[in-house]
């Protein structure tokens, strides 16, 4: 009997059948079919929403079409720079100026740290955050002032969180930033080539041509790289101005930024921001191809040592101490 | 022969796509250098100079709330001096509130006791307020010795002299000479966690 055709089923013996209650079957497979579509879309269209309105505010086509830092000349530049003037004065109300600073020849900047004088109070970090237009909810910083056991210097076990008069007499204070490596395993990683390093060993980002997808924040040894989870937000009056391109400039969101060694200041052969703020003078920084300069008197005299040596990343940023 | 031609064309062939290839590098601004080089020192080190003579605030205010400031010979022409006294508490009055810890120095082994709008090197000779870095060398070689190489002490302006002048810090612009010990400060700009990082515990470990 159950192969048999029956008159109102649909005849494939499936087992429906054409009275009141498979209708009422078939309206709850349909209801729930529908309801299930409607679920579904609607889930994709909120999973897909940010990227619809982060495309419609925020990427122009100018920025989507445009080339690499380095494939860029003279005029397209110009042109990139003005416009990213433009999208600061109209998503912060600021008027900023973004130049493009170039390496010096004969120039490679080395910086090194006296541990015996620095006290950790983190007056570094706090000059850094203004200086590179930093996101003020986060207090982000290039820098991070570890409180290190005396004895140790396993950056891993260092705590950033100290909330204590300083210094502290069992701990001494390490502040790590970006080691400007000569062998810069972050670049090495990078699959878009958004960063690299220049010839006065700044590595640089791109932030243009960065997709944000931390490869090089994992690679390094330093966690000197910062990713942009937010627009950054910060307040018109407290917007540095003076920015360039490679450097300081407010970076968009979903981005890779890191320590130039403010090299908006350096690149015109001032101080960064975060050594003329230091109290103790621990920081020095200079040309480590000019013989005469500080940094090389600091490396001549003292017991200089590199971050991690052992992984041959082969810092230009040295720590010592005293005696 | 058939080879040798094929070579010959090829040659060319790769020298023909080289030679744009290689003009296409120029005037990138990624591969160029700025015009700036570093080079002859033409502008100055200045350092800070602490003020010439020495004025002592005697605690009172004038008619216009201003703090009277009175100079070491006021008191000092007309006393004898005090070998001695080697800080603010063992006075019967004046200098109470000095705090003074600065290794066994007594006053008068800095202060001079012919003329108090001087100081006086180890060896008696009188050195003006303002040269008051010699005094300190005196005792603090190494520290003195890393001041000279740019190690020791704080700074603003250009590490290239080239481009602008620099201003270092005076010994006593972080040393109080009479406590010249660093004072512990609270330290500011407190980090705040970003996503995905571990707060550490109490200990300072942070928990992976």
């Amino acid at each position: 009997m159950e192969n048999q055709p029956t008159s109102g089923g649909c005849g494939s013996g499936c087992g429906c059948h054409s009275d009141p209650g498979g209708q009422a079957d078939a309206t709850r497979r349909n209801l729930l079919k529908a309801a299930g579509v409607t679920l579904g879309a609607a889930a994709f269209a909120k999973a897909i929403s940010p990227i619809v309105n982060w495309s419609r505010e925020n990427l122009s086509v100018d920025e989507f079409l445009q080339q690499h830092y380095r494939e860029l000349d003279k005029e397209q530049l110009a042109a990139v720079m003005k416009r990213l003037e433009q999208d600061a004065k109209k998503n912060y109300g600021a008027d900023v100026t973004i130049s493009d600073h170039r390496p010096q020849k004969g120039v490679k900047f080395g910086y090194a740290l006296n541990l015996s004088v620095c006290i950790g109070c983190r007056r570094c970090a706090e000059a850094c955050h203004h200086e590179n237009n930093h996101d003020r909810a986060t207090n982000n910083s290039y820098i991070r002032v570890l409180e290190m056991q005396k004895g140790s210097m396993d950056i891993e076990h260092g705590n950033a969180h100290y909330d204590h008069p300083v210094p502290h007499p069992d701990k001494f204070y390490m502040p790590v930033q970006c080691q400007q490596c000569d062998n810069p395993p972050c670049v090495d990683v990078c699959p878009v080539e958004a960063t690299w390093k220049e010839d006065d060993g700044i590595v640089v980002v791109d932030y243009n041509w960065c997709i944000g997808c931390r490869y090089c924040e994992a690679a390094c040894p330093y966690h000197a790289r910062r990713f942009n989870w937010t627009k950054p937000v910060i307040p018109k009056a407290e917007i540095n101005p003076k920015q360039s391109y490679l450097s300081n400039r407010i970076r968009p969101q979903g981005v890779m930024e890191k320590c130039t060694f403010c090299l908006h200041r350096t690149r015109e052969g001032k101080m960064p921001a975060c050594l003329e703020a230091c109290p103790t003078g621990a920081r020095v920084f200079g040309n480590l191809l000019d013989p005469d300069s500080e940094i090389r008197k600091v490396i001549d005299n003292k017991r200089v040592f590199v971050l991690k040596e052992e992984l041959g990343t082969r810092p230009s940023f040295f720590y010592f101490f005293d005696e | 022969m058939f080879f040798g031609v094929i070579a010959v064309i090829a040659v060319f062939f790769m020298g023909a796509l080289a030679i744009p290839w290689l003009q296409r590098n120029r005037d990138r601004p990624g591969r160029a250098f700025s015009d700036k080089k570093p080079g002859d020192f033409t502008h100055p080190v200045v350092i800070r100079k602490p003020g010439g003579v020495a004025l002592v605030d005697t605690g009172k205010k004038d008619s216009h709330g201003q703090a009277v400031m009175v100079a070491c010979a006021t008191c000092h022409d007309t006393r004898d001096p005090n070998f001695n006294a080697n800080s603010g508490e063992s006075l019967k009055e004046f200098h109470q509130g000095l705090k003074t810890q600065h290794g066994g120095q007594t006053c008068l082994s800095c202060h001079n006791h012919e003329d108090y709008n001087t100081l006086k090197r180890a060896d008696g000779r009188p050195l003006d307020f303002s040269e008051s870095m010699q005094l300190c060398a005196q005792c603090h070689g190494p520290q003195y010795r890393d001041y000279q190489n740019g190690s020791h002490g704080g700074m603003t302006g250009h590490w290239d002299l080239k481009q602008g002048p620099r201003e270092r810090n005076h010994c006593t612009d972080c040393h109080d000479p009479h406590h010249p010990k660093y004072p512990l400060v609270m330290p500011v700009f407190p980090p705040k966690p970003v996503i995905g990082e571990a707060i550490p515990s109490a200990d300072g470990e942070k928990s992976h």
